[in-house]
């Protein structure tokens, strides 16, 4: 199968790691893997913040980027997010006011947000596999971030993954459903609550003693691993696609 | 009380998160009402239904509110009450003032009501020489502790009991009734020295006012939930009875108040059914009813297609209690009198967004989405902050970066030149960075992550997609 790869802004310039751990998965499943180079940003962080101009030339641009391909890849649940429910938002124009560009859009919105899938709903739903292959002898604990848990309700998807990876001890985490405090752009517009909420979920996660905490979404992972580091609480945080990725071949 | 001149709410916060006694009282009260509420939801297997249904029903009244509102008007009247029409807050004041003095009466008691908070209506008596008394035990805790309410159903959620404790004993006398000496923080002996200081003024007093969990403009009904039955008390005790509600309260009939009856209780106190529900047509023999009803910027938050979903709020508080930016920077932080997710999306709707905290409360979220999933009547409030943010007004130094931050995505190789750029500066990154701005926010609290010598799509390129 024909897979096409939006590997996110974030994870591109920060996290390439998440990117080669994602097409070595994939690719051990049978996919084919492509990287549509002309790719940028989804445009959620605009959006978000309150810039739709900007946000909503970052959708018409992946839309245009990834017309045509057949299934497209996100390790990323708040990026997912956002093409799912906030492109689907951004297309519809009352019609007093739409044009032929606004209902191009619309058409290629229409065409193209239902083959994006996230990640660990690419294995489960499309692909059918829960056991991947993996193998990572480790204690991890999974925080099933706000967009993944509540925006594209991945539901159980990214922990039956989990659990069939060979030698992995997975702990339950207190508290989960709880926001972490990142929220993008608030994480640096209202800093104090976010620090107050991630030195909960910090927390909370230090207090399951895994040695590893894993999630869907690395911006999340960026703000609460970033916490637990400067605590120097020895946990280390990584994205579900490397626990995947791992095989005992590869260590 | 005036919010004026408030600092915009990431200040408050801040100075919120640093209260220990705040923090715990919050903490312990939202977690705990929190669970109740997803108990007794969970008991209805039907509660996605009713959620829709209350939606609905909603949005159908909203869409014809005029037709309802004259219905309702016409209904009221044929019942023997008096109907009054007001555009603004101190319109609304006005008239309930002027209705107040023609009694010739200079106290009155009150039923816990937003909407008269929203008016501040209390401030508006006080000048004309009128004391209003606060009959809801914990809107009395405010009143007396000359607090400002910090949550929509409990308006003293900061307070913890020790502290009503001493505020009672403190304050009491000033108002009526003093507390017993011997007043312990047990919440029995709390509530029985208000009822006694209570009880006298609700025998004394003359005329009340409230506000109205519902109308229904079939018959012309007011509806009033509460816990305490001090609202029943002050509805049938005095001679005249002034009712300030918002226009959004009306339901067309009796069966739609069926739906509510039993998503509100439920999503509020966490309860199958609240103890008391009082009801009334017009005014009964004896007794003067007025109706004021008032829109202070209801009718423009309508005009706004994607934020007028703010109006089928039912102020369940649902989404306050299990907000985890309400649980950590408190209800006083949003500088209005309706707090949490449901503040931050109505107050900039109902005030504008001129001042900077107003300005702030769109962004006084992580767009965690609790809120959506615990409203009853399905307020898609990420939904309703982000289209604010689209109108709020940003600094100029944010609208700058998130121009050039546009630019760069705009082309794909901008963004490589950019990533490579970063890659060849990383080992000049700061751990802490000196402040102000984003850089020192983030990293007052946070490491960076190490940024790579290498973007992905680099490494994409340079290895063929790692076949090479
Ligand atoms: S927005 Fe929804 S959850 Fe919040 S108070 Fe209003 S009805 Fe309740």
């Amino acid at each position: 199968m024909r897979v096409a790869l939006f590997v996110t802004c974030v994870n591109d310039a920060l996290f390439p790691g998440t990117g080669r751990a994602t097409v070595t998965l994939l690719r051990r499943l049978g996919c084919d893997v492509t990287f549509p180079t002309a790719q940028t940003c989804c445009g959620q962080m605009h959006l978000n913040t309150g810039y739709p101009e900007e946000g909503g030339r970052l959708a018409r641009h992946f839309t245009d980027v990834f017309a045509d391909c057949d299934a497209v890849v996100v390790p990323s649940g708040s990026c997912a997010a956002m093409i799912r429910e906030q492109y689907v938002r951004l297309a519809r124009v009352p019609a007093s006011t739409a044009s032929t560009a606004s209902t191009a859009f619309a058409e290629r919105v229409a065409e193209t947000v239902p083959r994006v899938h996230e990640l660990s709903e690419f294995l489960v739903d499309v692909l059918g596999v829960t056991d991947v292959g993996a193998y990572f002898p480790h204690r991890v604990t999974y925080h099933p971030t706000c967009h993944s848990l509540r925006g594209l309700r991945l539901g159980d998807r990214p922990v039956r993954l989990l659990e069939q990876v060979r030698g992995l001890d997975l702990v339950p985490l207190p508290a989960a459903d709880e926001c972490c405090g990142f929220g993008g752009t608030f994480a640096v517009k209202n800093p104090a609550v976010s620090a107050a909420m991630c030195a909960d979920k910090a927390r909370n996660v230090t207090a399951t003693g895994a040695e590893v905490l894993c999630a869907a979404d690395n911006s999340c992972l960026m703000h609460i691993g970033g916490a637990l580091g400067r605590q120097r609480t020895g946990v280390r945080t990584m994205h579900l696609a490397e626990i995947l990725a791992s095989t005992e071949a590869v260590r | 009380m005036t919010f004026l001149g408030m600092p915009a709410f990431p200040a408050n916060a801040a100075a919120a998160v640093r209260d220990s006694q705040l923090r715990f009282n919050l903490r312990k009260a939202t977690h705990t009402i929190r669970e109740k509420r997803a108990s007794v939801v969970a008991e209805l297997p039907d509660w996605a239904r009713l959620r829709e249904a209350g939606k609905q029903i909603k949005d159908h009244t909203l869409r014809n509110l005029e037709r309802y509102l004259l219905q309702m008007e016409e209904a009221v009247t044929a019942a023997g009450g008096h109907v009054h029409w007001a555009a603004d807050a101190r319109e609304a004041n006005r008239i309930v003032t002027g209705l107040v003095r023609e009694t010739g009466e200079s106290d009155v008691v009150k039923v816990k009501s937003m909407a008269t908070q929203e008016i501040g209506l209390n401030e508006a008596l006080a000048e004309a020489g009128i004391t209003a008394y606060e009959t809801d035990l914990a809107e009395l805790i405010v009143q007396l502790g000359d607090d400002w309410p910090s949550h929509i159903l409990v308006p003293a959620i900061h307070r913890s009991r020790a502290e009503i404790r001493e505020i009672f004993l403190e304050k009491m006398a000033d108002w009526g009734r003093p507390a017993p000496e011997e007043l312990t923080d047990d919440p029995r002996a709390l509530a029985e020295a208000a009822r006694r200081h209570l009880r006298e003024r609700f025998l004394s007093t003359k005329v009340a006012i409230s506000g109205a969990n519902f109308m229904i403009a079939e018959t012309g009904t007011l509806v009033v939930l509460e816990s305490e039955g001090n609202g029943r008390m002050c509805l049938t005790l005095p001679k005249t009875l002034i009712s300030v509600v918002g226009i959004e309260k009306l339901l067309p009939t009796w069966r739609d108040l069926e739906v509510f009856l039993q998503l509100l209780p439920r999503s509020s106190t966490g309860e199958r059914m609240n103890p008391y529900t009082s009801t009334w047509t017009g005014a009964t023999e004896g007794q003067e009813f007025h109706l004021v009803l008032l829109d202070n910027g209801r009718t423009r938050v309508l005009a706004d297609e994607v934020g007028r979903q703010a109006l089928r709020c039912i102020r369940c508080s649902a989404c306050l209690n299990v907000c985890p930016v309400y649980e950590r920077a408190g209800g006083h932080a949003y500088g209005s009198v309706y707090p949490g997710p449901i503040g931050a999306i109505l107050t900039p709707q109902l005030r504008g967004m001129s001042s900077p905290l107003d300005a702030s409360l769109p962004y006084a979220s992580t767009l965690c989405g609790a809120c959506y999933d615990v409203c009853p009547v399905a307020i898609d409030i990420p939904e309703v902050l982000v289209h604010l943010r689209g109108r709020a007004p940003h600094p100029r130094a944010e609208r700058l970066g998130m121009r050039a931050a546009g630019w760069v995505f705009d082309r794909p190789e901008r963004l490589a030149r950019a990533e490579r750029l970063a890659g060849r500066l990383r080992r000049f990154v700061p751990r802490r960075a000196p402040g102000p701005g984003p850089l020192s926010a983030w990293t007052e609290t946070r490491d960076l992550p190490e940024i790579p010598a290498e973007s992905f799509r680099d490494w994409w390129t340079r290895t063929d997609g790692g076949t090479r």
